[in-house]
């Protein structure tokens, strides 16, 4: 498949693999920064042929992940109100609150659609004025045009019974929290491909030069993140940072400019919780009170959840890169696909599912 | 006819009218109605004279074979109409599948129909026919039958439950204690076709779509593959779960080990977009026409050539994808395409887009 196959190239793969090899004269530790390049890394194997020289720590891009468990609570109680329709992205559905999971509300009679596009939500509420329909609208930059355009284009036709549930997360504010921590060991970054597509990457320009890290903008195949890696590792052996672009064919210096004008339009930045990592300011979006009434905070009296119980779960720790997911107690012990006790585990962007799902050999080889 | 013409003028609580457009509730109640949907849609479709005599059981013959395989599946998928098929095939060849892969010879069937209230009967004879249809390709009779009807809202359209009937062949017996170390592990075709095609239908992407579900009837590749010799030491047909669950389940029911090559695994390139496209992996993806085949490595020209010449189309290439490794622990290794090894787990769940 061409724009795929090429980018999965196996003597391009080699090649990339021991430039990167001869360039570093000592061991790197670099964050990938989205959940995507994650699974791409462990699914392909990708971490295993730079074993001799980089480390890849897996960052905290997972929109389910990062997404506060009071969030699924609060869409769990909307979808359990008589007449409201609770539309979700599938990865959601499973992500545990602190009862149970949106699946879990569903076989209990609760009222979950899973869409693939805040657009379809708005047309089921088109379709059915009877009953008012929700869209929980979770992620990073990637997605918020989408909910931008669905919010706009519901007040512009007078769709009312059309709301959102927005817990928008900000990357680059998260890149921040994990540079400033004491305790980071991380060199350089692998920037989000998709996150960069909408914002471009002029924005990280400040945050390199305050950190003198290196960030490249990364796509999601195997050659996609080798070259990512090579651009880090010669900038770090070269003792200078700056923000490089490794995924040309997507990403522009000023990113989607019509895109993110019609997200400020409607939403503006805000403090957000993020699941784990607490309240990091500036870091998430709301709508803005023009757009009130497709607010569905606002619209309904959503009851506040009791905080969840103590749970061993390390996402927290797993999301800034602290530990590997193998590293966590609970991994595949108390905490598996089936049973998750933390987002990482579910999501197919978690680092936690991807070790699990790629890697158990490992676990199960320290087992035995 | 002419007597209920009249009735329908003067009763005050009127029966439903024969001949609605849909199934209503009537279609189900044991009188009449239910007596003239089966005549004019079913018998009529599937008429053989077991059916024909309309008693209570079907009494058959099975060529004096003293062993039969029996299978049985239900059927629900929506929609009900997708390119390439319909539920009513997929009734047929996934039964008829599973008796296959024992190495039995189907030979019956039976359907079980749960209707909701508001379907279609243009739409049910479609399905109807295409089963018909699917039963007569395959040289199997459908012998036995049973219709309900649900109230709307309690069903999707229709579902189907088949139970199919075959003749035993124990010289050709293929099963987990069969498989050797060593032995080669043969895929039939491309993966994915099915669970694509089912998935453009539902997200609108139907227009100019280059592939339709792979579903067809997999006997007669395994009756030629016995004729040519070829010896069948385990068989799976790749339904729900993909190939990911063939190849577990037989790492699980052998207790061995395998691995397996990603690179040799074939992907229509129209699939592979579709999957890139809707977050999904096509070695999850479902299949209803494809299978995995294990036979010593002495065996694999022979194989491959009675597989190529049940071929579907240029992207159907059948392939050697992998060894069984018995002293392994029980799991499947997986190398990458850029030649790494990973797990190839088993679905936990079903499998959820991601968000971006």
């Amino acid at each position: 498949m061409k724009y795929l196959e090429e980018y999965r190239d196996r003597a391009l793969v080699d090649k990339l693999v021991a430039k990167i090899h001869q360039s570093a004269t000592r061991r790197h530790t670099l964050m990938e920064v989205c959940g995507g390049q994650t699974h791409a890394i462990l699914r392909f194997g990708i971490d295993a042929l730079l074993e001799k020289t980089v480390t890849l720590v897996h960052g905290p891009g997972c929109p389910v992940c990062v997404t506060p468990v009071a969030m699924i609570d609060q869409a769990i109680a909307l979808a359990q109100m008589p007449d409201v329709v609770l539309c979700t992205f599938g990865d959601m559905m499973r992500v545990p609150g602190s009862r149970q999971s949106l699946l879990e509300a569903r076989a209990q009679g609760g009222q979950v659609r899973m869409v693939y596009s805040p657009l379809d939500a708005v047309k089921l509420a088109q379709a059915d004025p009877t009953k008012q329909y929700v869209f929980f609208a979770v992620g990073f930059e990637t997605t918020a045009p989408a909910n931008a355009l669905a919010v706009y284009q519901a007040d512009q036709q007078g769709i009312s019974n059309f709301a959102i549930l927005s817990t928008h997360v900000l990357v680059r504010p998260a890149m921040e929290t994990i540079l400033k921590h004491p305790d980071c060991r991380i060199e350089g970054f692998l920037a989000a491909g998709h996150v960069c597509t909408i914002t471009g990457y002029a924005g990280y320009e400040a945050l390199c030069e305050q950190y003198k890290t290196p960030i490249v903008v990364t796509g999601f195949e195997p050659v996609d993140i080798l070259s990512g890696v090579l651009h880090c590792v010669e900038q770090l052996e070269a003792g200078v940072a700056s923000v490089q672009n490794a995924y040309t064919r997507s990403v522009q210096r000023e990113g989607n400019q019509q895109a993110w004008r019609l997200v400020e339009t409607v939403f503006e930045v805000t403090d957000q919780e993020w699941r784990g990592m607490g309240t990091i300011p500036r870091s998430g979006l709301r709508l803005r009170s023009r757009y009130g009434a497709h607010d569905a905070a606002q619209r309904f009296e959503i009851p506040t959840p009791e905080p969840a119980a103590a749970n061993p779960c390390r996402a927290a720790e797993v999301l800034q890169g602290f530990i590997t997911p193998h590293e966590c107690p609970a991994f595949g012990v108390s905490c598996t696909p089936e049973a998750p006790l933390g987002a990482p585990m579910v999501s197919s962007e978690g680092a936690c599912a991807a070790y699990y799902r790629y890697r158990r050999t490992e676990a199960l080889n320290t087992e035995g | 006819m002419m007597v209920e013409e009249k009735s329908s003028m003067t009763w005050s609580c009127p029966r439903p009218r024969e001949g609605a457009a849909y199934i209503t509730i009537a279609h189900g109640g044991g009188g009449l109605m239910t007596q003239r949907l089966i005549q004019q849609i079913f018998l009529q479709a599937y008429g053989n004279d077991a059916l024909a005599a309309m008693n209570d059981a079907a009494v058959l013959s099975l060529e004096g074979s003293d062993r039969v395989a029996v299978s049985t599946d239900s059927f629900v998928v929506r929609p009900l109409e997708f390119p390439g098929g319909d539920i009513g095939v997929l009734a047929v060849h996934g039964t008829v599948n599973d008796l296959a892969m024992m190495g039995a010879t189907p030979k019956y069937l039976t359907a079980g129909f749960i209707l909701e209230e508001g379907l279609e009967l243009r739409v049910l004879e479609r399905i109807v026919k295409s089963m018909a249809d699917a039963a007569r390709e395959a040289g199997v009779q459908i012998v036995a039958g049973d219709t309900k009807v649900v109230e709307r809202g309690h069903g999707d359209g229709v579902f189907i439950n088949t139970t199919g009937i075959g003749v035993y062949h124990d010289m050709a017996a293929p099963g987990a204690a069969s498989v050797e170390e060593g032995d080669c592990i043969l895929l039939s075709g491309d993966i994915g076709r099915h669970g694509l095609a089912v998935m453009a239908v539902r997200e609108n992407l139907t227009d100019s779509l280059g592939f339709a579900s792979d579903t067809c009837n997999l006997a007669p590749v395994v009756a030629d593959m016995r004729a040519a010799g070829v010896e069948l030491h385990w068989m799976r047909d790749l339904t729900r779960g993909g190939l990911s669950s063939a190849v577990n389940e037989l790492a699980a029911a052998v207790g061995c080990g395998m691995r397996l090559r990603e690179i040799a695994i074939p992907v229509h390139p129209e699939v592979q977009g579709l999957c890139e496209l809707l977050g999904l992996d096509p070695l999850y993806v479902a299949n209803e026409g494809r299978f995995i085949l294990l036979t010593p490595a002495a065996h694999v020209d022979t194989a491959l050539t009675v597989l190529e010449k049940h071929r579907a189309d240029e992207y159907a290439a059948p392939c050697l994808i992998g060894q069984i490794e018995m002293q392994q622990p029980s799991r499947v290794i997986l190398e990458s395409s850029i030649g790494v090894d990973r797990i190839l787990d088993m679905m936990s769940g079903e499998q959820l887009p991601r968000i971006c």
